[in-house]
């Protein structure tokens, strides 16, 4: 997993609620087993005409210059739905590396984390605020994220700090391999699972 | 002796799985199944062997087909869903070298992974189970703690058998009171989730009680939990009681002999103490539901049949409003206008929500003795071969089929549309799913979610129609 530190690049304002990994990534799109390939697919339904790979010039990425963006600022509960993990790919291979919101569906959010896409949570008034500098004819489009200093610079040049779990900033900072740190309390997992192999039995009697 | 600390039902069932504790509120637990399906278990058994990896517990880990395969009678690998051949290779292929155990297509036990984790005792209650489905959160409903992850997340419950977890806020819904006529566990779910928001459950261990939840069976209990993810939850649970370990009892999977003793004493004490704390509480008065349709493109966008729509113009935030403008352009409802009479192209029962046995009972007390509308297509997907068999038994199979219904084999089938199979030239459609995302159900296709009940009384009437004016007088 390639390490998030500092991101400086184009935002795109999406202001709508609950927009959902059928959104992010329609079922369709999603038809083969490998992680690839997904940048084109990302937003198909509304950023194409219907049935074609025609672009809709009104869907934002598809304006310049938010058709390069890095950063995608949406509103509450973004990504909710399914747990696909291939709308977390669409947007990295897009281009986007750092989701801003109120909020995030949490399994869609837990999958960022997993692969390095930064999901920064903001209130909603600081969102709006975002939303509406992104939105203003003329105004810069310009951001910057940094995740060592946990805040984002906006557009206009305000700052705002955002929490994130230290485990997850750290993971994110290193492009750590989860699977590689569990397996490193190997011991400490084979322990459990002998007291409760004892305790709970009826767990482990799958035959 | 000191008192021990008051706890909740999901602090007893998290301690009990905790190998570690890694900091940041961060507890690394221990899995006790991993569900497989061909969507995503392919991908993760494929990323784990890549990685030169092996598979941690494989007598853990349960595979079935359901998200890709066909539900038409006769399938085979062959798919309408383009790519589905390879997906299915992939699954098999994976699961056969890891020793991975997998209810194929023609298998008996076959079926939507949430229905058949419960109907063969994989899932019980106190266990973690976790499955790369958002809908994983269904099996809460037996008072096991589950959740949906994605597929990196499955490779690390493969490679290790654990998964870390930070500790979720703890809710707990409580639904007070007697159900109204044709009201049910999907008319309770999605009006809390209308009241509340979608994301009024935001990251929540969800702890659904109350005397119209201990009244509910265990399907309608699955079928709350299942949409606790659409609420934002992270899981949704119901604590176990008689009617949960009546229902387990005797299932395949299930714990047998000086193991059930040793199971049952100890789901006897998996319910949340009296004086346990959760972080917020919502107290919802079950008689005053209706039976509920969603009028947007989000589930938090429902009323009751016979009310009317909401106005965007009505909503103070901009953001809110430009959203349900946006799904209002989508789904072309009317505001200030009820649903009812709204005419609809097809009907769809099925899906992890609501297709278990007690489903199609209740839909057919409606279709009995009477036929879908002219023009409606209307498709009934069991959600296990389990549960059509149970119901062809039961001569349910005849009602569905003489009122019009097609009647499928077992699988996710329309509950989205992924490039295959699709309701034809339908574009608003009654469906008893969990989701009316834009385009979920096909390009364009805007739909309503509604109770088994609601659907099947809409396909008879061919529009949105209230089921109270259905049951009992054919």
């Amino acid at each position: 997993m390639t390490p998030f530190l500092r991101l400086e690049g184009v935002a795109a304002p999406m202001p709508i609620d609950n927009v959902d990994t059928d959104a992010i990534i329609p079922s369709r799109e999603t038809q083969s087993v490998v992680r690839t390939g997904y940048g084109e697919k990302l937003f198909a339904n509304w950023r194409y005409r219907p049935g074609t790979r025609e672009p809709d010039p009104a869907f934002v990425l598809n304006q310049p210059p938010f058709d390069q963006a890095r950063i995608l600022v949406a509103a509450r509960n973004f990504g909710c739905g399914s747990s696909r993990e291939a709308a977390v790919w669409a947007l990295q291979q897009f281009g986007i590396a750092c989701v801003i919101a109120e909020s995030f569906g949490a399994i869609f959010r837990n999958n960022c984390v997993r692969n390095g896409l930064l999901p920064v949570s903001l209130s909603l008034p600081e969102v709006q605020r975002l939303l509406d500098e992104l939105q203003k004819a003329g105004g810069a489009r310009r951001m910057d994220v940094d995740l060592e200093a946990c805040r984002v610079r906006a557009p206009g040049g305000a700052e705002f700090a955002f929490r994130i779990g230290a485990l997850e900033r750290e993971m994110l900072l290193k492009g750590a391999d989860e699977i590689a740190l569990t397996l490193s309390r190997r011991a400490q997992i084979e322990a459990f699972r002998d007291r409760d192999r004892r305790a709970r039995p009826w767990v482990y009697a799958t035959a | 002796m000191p008192r021990a600390q008051p706890l909740t039902l999901v602090e007893k069932i998290w301690n009990a799985h905790a190998v570690a504790e890694l900091g940041d509120a961060t507890t690394l637990l221990h899995i006790d199944r991993l569900f497989l399906h061909e969507r995503s278990g392919g991908r993760m058994l494929q990323g784990v062997a890549a990685a030169g990896r092996k598979v941690f517990d494989p007598s853990l880990v349960f595979g079935t087909l359901d998200h890709i395969i066909d539900t038409d009678p006769g399938r085979t690998d062959k798919t309408k869903f383009p790519g589905g051949p390879e997906f299915i290779r992939t699954f098999r292929d994976g699961a056969a070298a890891a020793g991975v155990r997998v209810f194929d297509i023609g298998d008996p036990s076959q079926g939507i992974v949430h229905v058949i984790a419960p109907e063969l005792g994989v899932a019980q209650p106190g266990l973690t189970l976790v499955c790369g489905d958002s809908h994983t959160c269904t099996v809460g409903g037996l008072g096991a703690l589950a959740w949906g992850i994605g597929v990196t997340e499955g490779e690390h419950v493969l490679s290790t058998q654990c998964l870390a977890a930070r500790k979720p806020t703890l809710l707990r819904v409580r639904f007070e009171g007697r159900l109204g006529p044709c009201v049910t566990a999907k008319d309770l779910i999605l009006r809390l989730i209308g009241a509340h928001g979608a994301r009024g459950g935001a990251g929540a261990a969800l702890e659904f009680a109350g005397s119209a939840v201990r009244g509910l069976s265990c399907a309608a209990r699955m079928t709350l939990c299942n949409m606790a993810v659409e609420f934002g939850a992270w899981t949704g649970i119901v604590a176990p009681d008689d009617v949960t370990i009546e229902f387990v009892h005797g299932r395949r999977f299930a714990p047998k002999g000086l193991d059930w003793d040793a199971a049952l004493a100890w789901w006897r004490t998996l319910r949340s103490d009296d004086e346990a704390a959760f972080d917020r509480e919502i107290v919802v008065d079950a008689p005053a539901i209706e039976p509920q349709v969603t009028w947007g493109t989000s589930s938090e966008q429902s009323v009751g049949v016979g009310e009317p729509v909401p106005s965007p113009a009505d909503l103070a935030d901009p953001v809110a409003r430009a959203s349900a403008e946006k799904a209002l352009r989508y789904t072309e409802a009317t505001p200030a206008r009820p649903l009812l009479g709204l005419p609809i192209g097809a009907a769809f029962i099925g899906s992890c929500t609501n297709s278990r046995i007690e489903d199609l009972r209740a839909a057919a007390a409606i279709l009995e003795g009477r036929k879908v509308a002219a023009g409606v297509t209307a498709i009934c997907v069991p959600g296990s071969t389990a549960v059509k068999r149970q119901a062809e038994a039961e001569g349910l199979d005849q009602i569905f089929k003489e009122a019009g219904f097609q009647w499928r084999e077992a699988g996710c089938s329309l509950c989205f549309y992924a490039g295959g199979d699709s309701f034809g030239p339908a574009r608003r459609v009654i469906t008893s799913t969990n989701r009316n995302f834009e385009n979920r159900q096909g390009p364009g296709v805007r739909s309503h979610l509604a109770s088994p009940l609601t659907v099947a009384a809409s396909a008879v009437a061919g529009a949105i129609a209230d089921p109270r004016r259905y049951v009992g007088h054919p």
